[in-house]
């Protein structure tokens, strides 16, 4: 009797919610993201506005964890056939996506949706890391950044430093200056490769891989063992030996950004994009910098990091106009304005960045600093050897290289040595790579 | 006397067995046959068209120094956490078995730490062993620099060992305690009005007694530490610094994972699951032979 009631009610239940799906039937997209913690909550509110600005399609975000985590999830679902119409994706999983014939190219998707996007609008250091090499957008550049200096002004007060080194000789001497004055810690550093090898290299014009770092074609071939990174990666080792400052790693707890915020080091080498962490928790007088270039170079403009999303194939028209919408959306000057000032990444656009100024942004207290990045993103044209990377497996690479500049520092090898094992073992990354997509090129 | 159980119906056992059967087949058999498969392709991340390419991932595997780095870095810490952690273990078992009063008390509280997931055993052992901060910062103080296991691979070695030992000692500590307690105390009284001390009852009573016990014990801890490792040094050392703490399994993760190498990773967990084999294999053939089971 009891089970009969029951039955008879799930039945009704269910021909209840099948009723009532129709109504108020909004095509659902799925994005997924890799971003964690504060960041991680920023996303979710741009999705939110998404959906209260228009109701023909709702965007469902979902944290995936970190970027590998994201990406491995992405993988997983795609090869199950059950995966997101959108994937956020990091930069150096650029060649990796482009090649998995499993994304639908980012200008496609627009033009087929019947959108006139105005391409040109792009900032060409942000554009250039996600386009084809005819120029052509394939993953639409969402959280962009890109590395600055930060220092501690009470320390140079104290120490009698005037301002921020320029070049990478002088910041060692500041170095120095900081530690003979008493400060106990002035640098939290790592080999952090985005910042000391990638945009280093881009700065001084000087080639990571043969074939135009890759875009040129899957053959290119690693050659940082033969330029002036080699000085540069014995500059750190010499930091560490003279203990200029303490050698942090996200692993312990306390990584080079917290050790700044803190007031206990006196400079890290980090993204823009920690400007509004560092500013929450900072009690001192701080700002940031360019990167320091060394002596006698003039410097390019440095590279956009962080991550871009990508349209993954599989889904009909209907979906792909609000994939398109979303895009659309994201785009505008107003959410630029808003993703911007709550986390310090930059605007991917010209107008973008134009909306900001013109309100007055960067002459903000608290927002001063954060035009240093685009003056650094826009400082020259990209150059062939600074519009980014495009080597397979190049996560897989940089941790070889961190591998071998750990055993540098802890003293089994020389600069030297350490850099041309690394890129010996990344060549044979990048032949596995190149054979593992025989027959395709980049686009 | 041995009982026997006797089915009736001839499907029944088959069904019985079928969810276990399902597990492993689903967990275990389905996809170490796909690992087997793509270690002799090249299978792109993204699925689609994966090239055959032979023995090409095992020859790229065996000419490559890193792999033989990391294969002796296994062995290293395969030996030493289960050196510690079985000799710790036995160490306090035997303590606990003399133990009239409390004995309740001593046993639980000695069993809590198997209770803890390795990646939070992996969080506490960090704070602890953190250069700056940590317990461990005194050394520093003292010696300033004398401990960095950021970027001086031993410490880092020494480190992921004993969170791994600790771990694994109280797993070890009851199997040795329950055989303790099953040695018949005659054995060890009668010993003892002969006038032999504790040690020499340990030596000649005692430990081949316990000899099953300890074989099952070295199997298990071995095998374990070729494949449990994980938790902890993802946790503490992601395999630095330098590959200091890249053993096998962690390597495999590595590459496989967030490298995106599925078949080079692949090739790799074949040569693991024979190593693995291959030492139970060794342990059985000439270790055992030395155990006397009791009837």
């Amino acid at each position: 009797m009891e089970r009969k009631t029951l039955t008879a009610a799930a039945v009704l239940g269910l021909l209840a919610v099948g009723l009532a799906m129709p109504v108020e039937a909004k095509t659902k997209i799925n994005l997924w993201y890799g971003l964690k913690g504060y960041l991680g909550k920023q996303v979710m509110k741009v999705c939110e506005r998404f959906n209260a600005a228009q109701d023909e399609y709702e965007i469902v975000c979902t944290g995936k964890g970190n970027y590998d985590q994201a990406l491995q999830a992405g993988i997983a679902a795609y090869r199950a056939k059950k995966h997101p119409h959108i994937l956020q994706g990091v930069e150096t999983a650029t060649a990796t996506l482009m090649l998995s014939g499993a994304i639908y190219p980012a200008h496609q998707l627009m033009a087929d949706a019947g959108y006139d996007v105005d391409w040109s609008d792009y900032i060409g250091s942000i554009m250039s890391y996600y386009a084809s090499s005819d120029g052509k957008l394939y993953s639409f550049p969402f959280n962009s950044s890109t590395p600055v200096m930060y220092y501690n002004i009470d320390m140079y007060e104290k120490a009698g430093i005037a301002g921020p080194a320029e070049t990478w000789e002088q910041f060692e001497e500041n170095l120095r200056t900081l530690k003979t004055s008493g400060v106990a810690c002035p640098i939290a550093f790592s080999t952090y490769l985005w910042v000391h090898l990638e945009q280093f290299s881009y700065m001084h014009g000087e080639p990571i891989s043969t074939r135009n770092n890759g875009f040129d074609g899957l053959d290119a071939e690693l050659v940082f063992n033969k330029t002036s990174y080699v000085k540069h990666v014995e500059r750190l080792k010499r930091w560490y030996d003279e203990k200029l400052g303490s050698y942090a790693k996200e692993l312990f707890g306390v990584g080079t950004r917290e050790s700044f915020a803190t007031g206990k080091c006196g400079h890290y080498f980090g993204s823009i994009a920690s400007h509004g962490t560092v500013l929450k928790s900072a009690k001192m007088k701080w700002n940031v910098a360019p990167l320091p270039h060394n002596e006698g170079v003039t410097p390019n403009n440095t590279v956009v990091g962080g991550a871009s999303f990508w349209i993954m194939k599989g889904f009909d028209e209907a979906d792909y106009k609000g994939v398109a919408a979303f895009f659309d959306f994201i785009r505008s000057v107003e959410s630029q304005e808003f993703w911007s000032t709550v986390t310090g990444y930059v605007p991917t656009t010209r107008s973008g960045y134009d909306g900001l100024v013109a309100k007055g942004f960067y002459k903000q207290e608290q927002y001063a600093g954060r035009e240093v990045a685009i003056e650094s993103l826009a400082r020259t044209p990209p150059t062939p050897l600074s519009r980014g990377l495009r080597l397979g497996y190049f996560r897989q690479i940089k941790k070889i290289i961190g591998d071998e500049l750990e055993q540098m520092l802890a003293g089994k090898k020389t600069a030297q040595e350490a850099l041309d094992n690394a890129v010996k073992r990344g060549n044979e990354q990048l032949r596995r790579f190149e054979k593992q997509y025989q027959g395709q090129s980049l686009p | 006397m041995i009982k026997r159980v006797l089915f009736r119906n001839r499907l029944l056992p088959y069904l019985l067995i079928l969810p276990e059967v399902l597990i492993v087949f689903v967990f275990f058999y389905w996809p170490s046959a796909k690992a087997l498969f793509w270690s002799f392709t090249l299978e792109p991340p993204f699925g689609g068209f994966a090239q055959w390419v032979g023995l090409d991932n095992f020859r790229e595997l065996f000419s490559s120094p890193e792999y033989y780095e990391s294969a002796g870095i296994t062995l290293i810490f395969a030996f030493w956490t289960t050196f510690i952690s079985m000799g710790l273990a036995l160490l306090l078992a035997i303590f606990v078995d003399r133990v009239i009063r409390g004995l309740v008390v001593y046993r639980t509280v000695l069993m809590w730490p198997y209770a803890v997931a390795a990646p939070a055993a992996a969080v506490a052992f960090q704070f602890i062993f953190q250069p700056g901060v940590g317990f461990f910062a005194f050394l520093n103080d003292i010696w300033p620099g004398i401990w960095d296991p950021n970027i001086v691979g031993a410490d880092a070695m020494l480190m992921v060992i004993i969170a791994a030992s600790w771990k694994s000692i109280t797993y070890n500590f009851i199997f040795f305690l329950a055989g303790l307690q099953a040695i018949p105390r005659t054995f060890v009284e009668a010993a003892a009005l002969d006038g032999a001390g504790p040690i020499r009852r340990f030596v000649t009573i005692v430990f081949p007694l316990l000899s099953p016990t300890f074989f099952f014990l070295l199997v298990i801890n071995v095998t374990d530490s070729f494949t449990e490792g994980f938790g902890i040094i993802n946790v503490m050392t992601q395999g630095g610094p330098g590959g200091a703490t890249n053993i096998l399994v962690y390597k495999i993760y590595q590459d496989g994972f967030i490298g995106l190498d599925l078949s080079g990773s692949s090739a790799q967990s074949v040569v693991l699951m024979a190593l693995v084999v291959l030492l139970t294999f060794v342990q059985f053939k000439w270790i055992e032979r030395r155990i006397h089971y009791a009837e």
